[in-house]
């Protein structure tokens, strides 16, 4: 017996010490950048991104093939690569900033979630970059400005996503529809389909953001392209009429029966699936879905021939229907404390630059720097949108990536009660401004 | 030997490594969360020290007491529920037919990742093409309950795998237990005139009760600090209706950027779990233990 508790106590020992190794190795890792970097002779420069194989097989390659070619053209500097998906992605890069230890190169979202990483000196400012190498004329105008705080710019933009209304057109033939102009033809198509027993609009609001994407363009529709901007950045208020009728039109939806039942307990991705499972016949979503409408060969070609899409409508004849939703989805950042900053901004510009094209074509990703359309062999909606894009009157950043961290949860809590008829539009905005006040 | 074994220093050489491993994964992230309830910090940036204004505000927080609450109520469900499974064990512990084969089966859901779990559950409870649903409508309802949408259902639909999950788990010990309990005290119970019920609750129960305590305070813990499952399947929603301690702790911490308010919720987490894990062994504790 005492021999075992030797031999256990042994083990217990044994482990400490493979702990300690493995905390030994990352820093040695470290290090080894470091030195790299400073002799000029080789580096390492660490990139994070958010593609796995599995969930973005397309973009992951691309991924991998521009590494290699930079890598080919740049012996010297070696790219060490990690993916995570989307959350952990989030949560790996506030637990690696807390430590300062994020990677050479990242990705990172526009405006709100960019705020405490300026704040923390944890990005470096990318003005130089752009200007010395004229990267900034690449991109379509007012992506970076996302990226912006001060004036300087902290991200390089990958993506452009604008949201439409995806209908499906077999669905909508059966019933003698057509895509609606107005909301009160919204309403009519709803009334229809309702009447046939066909859900009308998938929605996952389990996730928030897609119900509040409905508000948002309410309130663009009824208000005007500032009303939810100012209200936001507190020139406004959330109480402006407007806003609270945008919240009112919301709940008439909800309460037409608009949305797929259980609408509140659904995650995006269940809702997805009903929309292209036939199951609903209309979808709202950003255009980073548009592979699924066009080329993604996993979906069946019958589906992706019936997949239409509207502008949001019109609402009691006010607004514009060239005022869209969306904004840059995500971009790269350079870190302010990299042993290898100009390798790292080397190969961030490098990465933006082969991105664009490539992107559209082989990913179906519409991207942040400009992109000319008529010399690529495009699918037809692409170039729809692409053209949409170049007649647009304005572009809403969503709200919740407007907002900081803790407005944009409470936010979202709210879109959700809202939804689910818990409150009313009153409360909707009284609480929104107790939210901010207290910013 | 055994002259080594009861020399103090030897002793203390024997367990450091044990007590340094606890200590730098468990005991100093404690006190360092404690620490970090302190201060105003977004994880990212400097600290800034605020005294005792975080636990203040925990404690005045209406969201955290309605977390706790359904944190409380999962709880006594899962204590509730110990019943159940203590019967099953019973019954399998009993010679019957095929207890190997039922013991196995209601071992399954532990071995399925939570994860895997919530993903089948939200199928189940899908409010249209559910199986739960079709189920209901092919039975005549005509508005099945929306599970995990309707705020007044949604913590009791979630509640429902929860303890689906663990039951295999509780059953397995019970089992162990009953098994334990020498095949001669029955039999002489037995040739005395008890019957099954009285065998149960007169002999088997009692010479059980170490393990059920075990058992109830590993319940009330597990759910006090409950978090997987209703992360992934409602995400504390909608709008905070299955909303538990753990749940707020993680939104705080890493949707809102609150690290300091996250860390004062963490911490009074673990005060109220210290709380309630004295309170049970207390109102558990007995006299004598009954030997066989």
């Amino acid at each position: 017996m005492v021999k075992m508790k030797a031999i256990s106590s042994f083990a217990a020992l044994a482990a400490l010490g493979l702990v300690a190794a493995g905390c030994g190795g990352s820093d040695d890792a470290n290090v080894e950048g470091s030195n790299g970097g400073d002799s000029g002779e080789s580096a390492t420069v660490e990139f994070m991104h958010l593609w796995p194989q599995g969930s973005s097989a397309e973009h992951h390659r691309i991924v991998n093939e521009i590494i290699e070619d930079f890598e080919a053209e740049n012996s010297n500097i070696t790219i060490d690569m990690q993916v995570l998906s989307n959350e952990q992605y989030k949560d790996q890069m506030t637990v690696l900033s807390s430590s300062n230890q994020l990677p050479d190169v990242g990705m990172t979202w526009a405006a709100g979630y960019l705020d405490p990483f300026v704040n923390g000196n944890q990005f470096a400012p990318l003005n130089e970059l752009l200007e010395e190498e004229g990267l900034r004329d690449d991109f379509v105008a007012g992506t970076l400005e996302a990226y912006e705080k001060d004036g300087e710019t902290y991200g390089l933009p990958l993506e452009l996503n604008t949201v439409y209304v995806y209908y499906n057109q077999a669905i909508f033939d059966e019933h003698g529809l057509e895509a609606p102009e107005t909301y009160d033809e919204l309403e009519e198509v709803i009334n229809t389909l309702d009447e046939n027993n066909v859900e009308p609009i998938a929605l996952g609001n389990r996730d928030r953001w897609t119900g509040s994407m409905w508000y948002m363009y309410f309130a663009d529709r009824i208000g005007g392209e500032d009303a939810l901007n100012s209200a936001i950045d507190r020139s406004g208020s959330f109480e402006d009429p407007a806003l609270v009728e945008a919240a009112a039109k919301v709940q008439e939806l909800v309460q037409n029966d608009s949305f797929v039942s259980g609408f509140n307990g659904l995650a995006d991705e269940e809702a997805k699936s009903m929309f292209m499972n036939d199951q609903a016949a209309m979808y709202m979503i950003a255009t980073w879905d548009l592979p699924n409408y066009t080329t993604n060969e996993d979906v069946p070609q019958e589906f992706r021939d019936n997949v239409g899409y509207f502008k949001f409508p019109t609402v009691d004849g006010e607004g514009d229907k060239d005022s869209f939703v969306g904004g840059p989805g995500v971009g790269l950042f350079v870190s302010e404390n990299s042993d290898v900053q100009d390798e790292a901004k080397q190969f961030a510009s490098y990465f933006v630059n082969e991105w664009g094209e490539r992107a559209v074509s082989e990913a179906g990703v519409i991207p942040a720097t400009v992109v000319d359309g008529e010399e690529l062999e495009l699918p037809d909606m692409y170039v729809e949108v692409l053209e949409d894009l170049n007649q647009a009157t304005n572009l809403t950043l969503y709200a919740d990536v407007q907002m900081s961290a803790s407005v944009a949860q409470t936010h979202l809590d709210l879109i959700q009660s809202l939804f689910g008829l818990e409150i009313t539009p009153e409360e909707f905005a009284e609480r929104h401004e107790e939210a901010l006040s207290q910013e | 030997m055994n002259k080594v074994m009861s020399d103090k220093w030897f002793i203390t050489l024997y367990i450091l490594p044990a007590m340094l491993l606890l200590g730098i994964l468990i005991f100093i992230p404690l006190i360092l969360t404690g620490y970090y309830g302190l201060m105003r910090w977004d994880g990212i940036g400097s600290m800034e020290f605020i005294g005792l204004t975080n636990y203040i505000n925990v404690i005045q927080d209406g969201v955290f007491w309605r977390s706790a609450g359904h944190s409380f109520l999962l709880a006594l469900f899962s204590t509730l529920s110990l019943i159940i499974y203590l019967a099953v064990a019973m019954i399998l512990a009993s010679k019957i037919k095929g207890s190997d084969f039922l013991r196995k089966i209601y071992l399954i859901p532990m071995l399925l990742s939570s994860v895997a779990i919530a993903q089948l559950w939200i199928k189940i409870y899908n409010p249209s093409n559910g199986m739960l649903n079709e189920i209901l409508r092919g039975l005549g309802v005509q508005n099945p309950p929306l599970w995990l949408a309707d705020p007044n259902i949604v913590l009791y639909s979630i509640f429902v795998p929860i303890l689906w999950q663990y039951a295999g788990f509780y059953i397995l010990i019970y089992y162990a237990a009953l098994k334990g309990i020498p095949e001669s005290i029955v039999e002489a119970a037995k040739i005395d005139g008890a019957t099954p019920v009285q065998i149960a609750f007169k002999i088997k129960l009692p010479l059980i009760m170490g393990v059920v305590k075990v058992t109830v305070v590993l319940a009330i813990i597990g759910s006090l600090k409950y978090f997987d499952l209703i992360w992934v399947m409602t995400g504390g929603g909608p709008n905070g209706a299955s909303e538990v301690m753990a749940s707020y702790m993680y939104k705080l911490a890493f949707a809102n950027n609150n690290f300091g308010y996250g860390s004062a919720v963490a911490f009074m987490l673990l005060l109220i779990t210290l709380l309630v894990t004295l309170v049970v062994r207390k109102l558990t504790a007995d006299k004598e233990e009954i030997q066989y």
